[in-house]
């Protein structure tokens, strides 16, 4: 009787990239989560449970901080939903008409920004609001709208909103990418059919492409959620670590950073920040659930 | 074949290079001061390797807002360098409990320097000295000297006319009257509160009684500040509230604005950068006549990585950074960074010499919330600097920034409660 054989080979060719990502993703995270329940009392590494996790959510001082900086990723968050993706998809809609002229030109110059450094961003937007040397308050200036001009980066009300709308600039080409190639995918035959059916123009795009591009949508929905809630890089770069004017633009990746590295005569505190940290995957990963189990398993698909 | 012989004999001499260079030690100095590498690799360094032979030193700055952070994950990672340039009181003295520093109490050249500069790094006891002494920063505000002339008005002493001068140079309207913005926040409270508190609170006598708990921070003395810097907003650029640090500097130097808030180590950097004659006047006080205090504040000193390879090279250098000679020449080559040396230095740059003339006329103390108060959460000197933001903005009363410091104070610093 032949014995069934190990197939190494299947290991073999698995083992780099197992390898590779226990050591630079799993292993770091579990050990986050880990670090999140150990605290330093007298030089001593000591297991405190969940005792980080309780300061964080109830004691004053720090609830309130992560509370302003969990509030503040969902306005990011939402900004991206109700500006970037729409205005994505419309992109993405224009560009695949047929009869647009230099489409590739401005599909190329819409996705350039997306390449760009965080760093980069940050800060040519910080010199271009600037109130002393950008260029915004002269162009307002030039068509008499000076009056409308305000250091928006430096007000409470305003700096995050202005913020998640310099990210959304950034990253408008990657729904618009994703959403173009989705439309691309639609065959003719399909839009024919509508057209003799009488759905012709923005019917056809609501009544047959939008339908079509739902799943698109969907992905687009996760990937935005998981960035805003990771991001750190474009607050950092404009605003520093303290997230100003008076935490207005914090969010937890900010507050993280400032916790875990310490910031000025604030000692870093690994612990806590790993607490932070931990409390950003849960918050993701609860987020991802949802849509996976609760929208993308009941979404509707059609066999083109 | 050929080629194999090749690649061996040019790994055989990497390796005849590397083992030439260990036999000289290499101390590589960890720093935020990344302004100042020119001067260090130019002057400073030059003239320690010059006494030295043997010895390289290789000066690596960070910058200087993220340098706690990138200092600590290289202490904890082991890939520090051999040298270590201190921050003043808790960042070092949690560096020196965590066995980072090596004590310094032992080094002969220790004795050059009164114990008040010593202070900043030793431990609360005073047991054991870590760091090694290097300058101080005094606060006070740098003015553009044509334009004082220009308007006609006079260097102020005192607050009426501190707000008297900024009143003619807003009626007038050729010139920003101050050159200071909210977005970076440190300015607000490091070279607003900071700069005119000592006066209110009179120096040294309010700051002991505050950490002894005699004193609050909702009493006037350190109310009043607030109020002061709340008067300010009208005065400061428009935008100011996006305005960054480097802007403020830029908007001095361009000859844009009247009167820059400022800390001594701006000198050097302005001195390069402005073609106008500068002076400087001391934070005004309330009365004509009053004694007068400044923020001569303990700054920068040096310390020893107690896990370097190379401790006796080490030493060598903090002994040499400990004689008046390092003194004369980083006094001279950084004007602003007045050393803290028991012997006097003669410094030769005018605005220089006209700030450290102030420790003669005034009395000197650090800044309130560096010692011993920023050592719990919240951190008093951050929360510090969010209030004087608050202040200047108006979006809190003083009475209101007082009491919410108090509060936070009080949740953890137990002579508050």
């Amino acid at each position: 009787m032949n014995r069934a054989r190990i197939r190494w080979h299947i290991l073999v060719f698995l083992a780099p990239a197992v390898i590779v990502y226990t050591a630079v993703m799993i292993w770091p995270l579990f050990n986050t989560l880990r670090l999140a329940l150990f605290s330093v009392i007298e030089q001593e590494r000591v297991f405190v449970g969940l005792d980080n996790f309780r300061t964080l959510f109830f004691d004053p001082i720090w609830s309130e901080q992560f509370w302003n900086a969990l509030g503040n990723n969902f306005w990011f968050f939402l900004i991206h939903m109700l500006v970037q993706n729409p205005i994505g998809i419309a992109l993405a809609a224009l560009l695949s008409h047929p009869r647009l002229r230099f489409a590739a030109l401005y599909r190329s110059a819409i996705f350039i920004p997306t390449i760009l450094s965080f760093v980069i961003v940050g800060f040519a937007w910080k010199l271009i609001l600037s109130p002393i040397w950008g260029i915004a308050p002269s162009m307002l200036d030039a068509v008499g709208l000076k009056a409308l001009f305000a250091p928006w980066l430096g007000k409470e009300e305003y700096a995050l909103t202005t913020l998640a709308l310099v990210s959304v600039w950034q990253f408008v080409g990657i729904p618009m990418m994703l959403i173009y190639a989705a439309l691309l995918t639609i065959p003719e035959e399909i839009l024919e059919a509508g057209e003799v059916d009488g759905i012709t123009g923005m019917a056809a795009f609501w009544k047959i492409k939008l339908p079509l591009i739902l799943p698109s949508i969907g992905i687009i929905s996760i990937l935005t959620f998981v960035g805003n809630f990771n991001a750190f890089d474009l607050i950092y770069a404009a605003q520093g670590a303290l997230a100003g004017p008076d935490f207005s633009t914090d969010i937890l990746g900010t507050f993280m950073y400032r916790t875990f590295f310490g910031f000025q005569l604030q000692l870093g505190d690994p612990h806590m920040g790993s607490a932070i940290a931990s409390a950003m995957f849960a918050i993701i990963l609860v987020g991802v659930c949802i849509y996976l189990f609760g929208i993308q398993t009941r979404m509707r698909r059609y066999q083109l | 074949m050929k080629r194999n012989t090749l690649t061996l004999a040019l790994a055989t001499t990497a390796l005849v290079a590397t083992s030439a260079f260990a036999q000289d030690a290499t101390l590589t100095i960890e720093s935020w001061r990344n302004d100042d590498l020119k001067l260090w690799q130019t002057e400073i360094i030059p003239a320690f390797e010059a006494k030295h032979p043997g010895i390289k030193v290789n000066f690596s700055p960070s910058a200087p807002a993220e340098y706690n952070a990138v200092l600590n994950s290289k202490l904890d990672a082991g890939s520090a360098g051999d040298l270590i340039t201190c921050r003043p009181f808790d960042a070092s003295l949690a560096l020196y409990d965590a066995g980072h520093l090596a004590d310094l109490s032992d080094l002969d050249a220790m004795s050059n320097f009164s114990d008040v500069a010593k202070s900043a790094w030793q431990t609360d006891d005073g047991a054991a000295t870590f760091c090694v002494p290097m300058a101080s920063v005094i606060h006070g505000f740098i003015y553009n000297k044509e334009a004082f002339e220009e308007i006609g008005v006079e260097v102020p002493t005192t607050e009426a006319e501190f707000f008297a001068v900024l009143d003619a140079f807003k009626e007038d309207g050729s010139y920003i009257p101050m050159a200071m913005g909210t977005n970076d926040q440190w300015e607000a409270a490091t070279m607003g509160y900071n700069n005119v508190g000592p006066n209110y609170w009179k120096g040294e006598e309010g700051r002991l009684a505050l950490i002894a708990g005699e004193q609050k921070l909702t009493d006037p003395q350190w109310v009043a500040p607030y109020a002061t810097l709340a008067r300010w907003s009208e005065y400061l650029g428009a935008g100011y509230e996006a305005q960054t640090y480097p802007d403020s500097q830029n908007i001095f130097t361009l000859g844009r604005a009247a009167i820059y808030p400022a800390g001594s180590w701006e000198i050097s950097g302005f001195n390069a950068q402005a073609d106008f004659e500068m002076g400087a006047f001391k934070p005004p006080v309330q009365n004509a006549g009053d004694t007068c205090y400044i923020s001569d504040h303990t700054d920068i000193g040096i310390g020893m990585n107690a896990a370097t390879d190379n401790p006796e090279a080490a030493r060598t250098f903090l002994t040499w950074v400990a004689s008046p000679e390092f003194a004369e020449i980083f006094g001279n080559a950084l004007p602003g960074f007045f050393p803290l040396s028991s012997t006097p230095v003669e410094l030769t740059d005018p605005l220089a010499k006209e700030i450290v003339g102030w420790r003669g006329e005034c009395e000197s103390t650090i800044r309130s919330t560096y010692q011993i108060l920023s050592r719990g959460t919240p951190n008093l000197e951050n929360e510090t600097w969010g209030a004087s933001v608050a202040a200047i903005k108006g979006t809190s009363t003083p009475e209101e920034l007082g009491q919410e410091l108090q509060d936070g104070l009080a949740s953890w610093y137990e002579p508050q409660q």
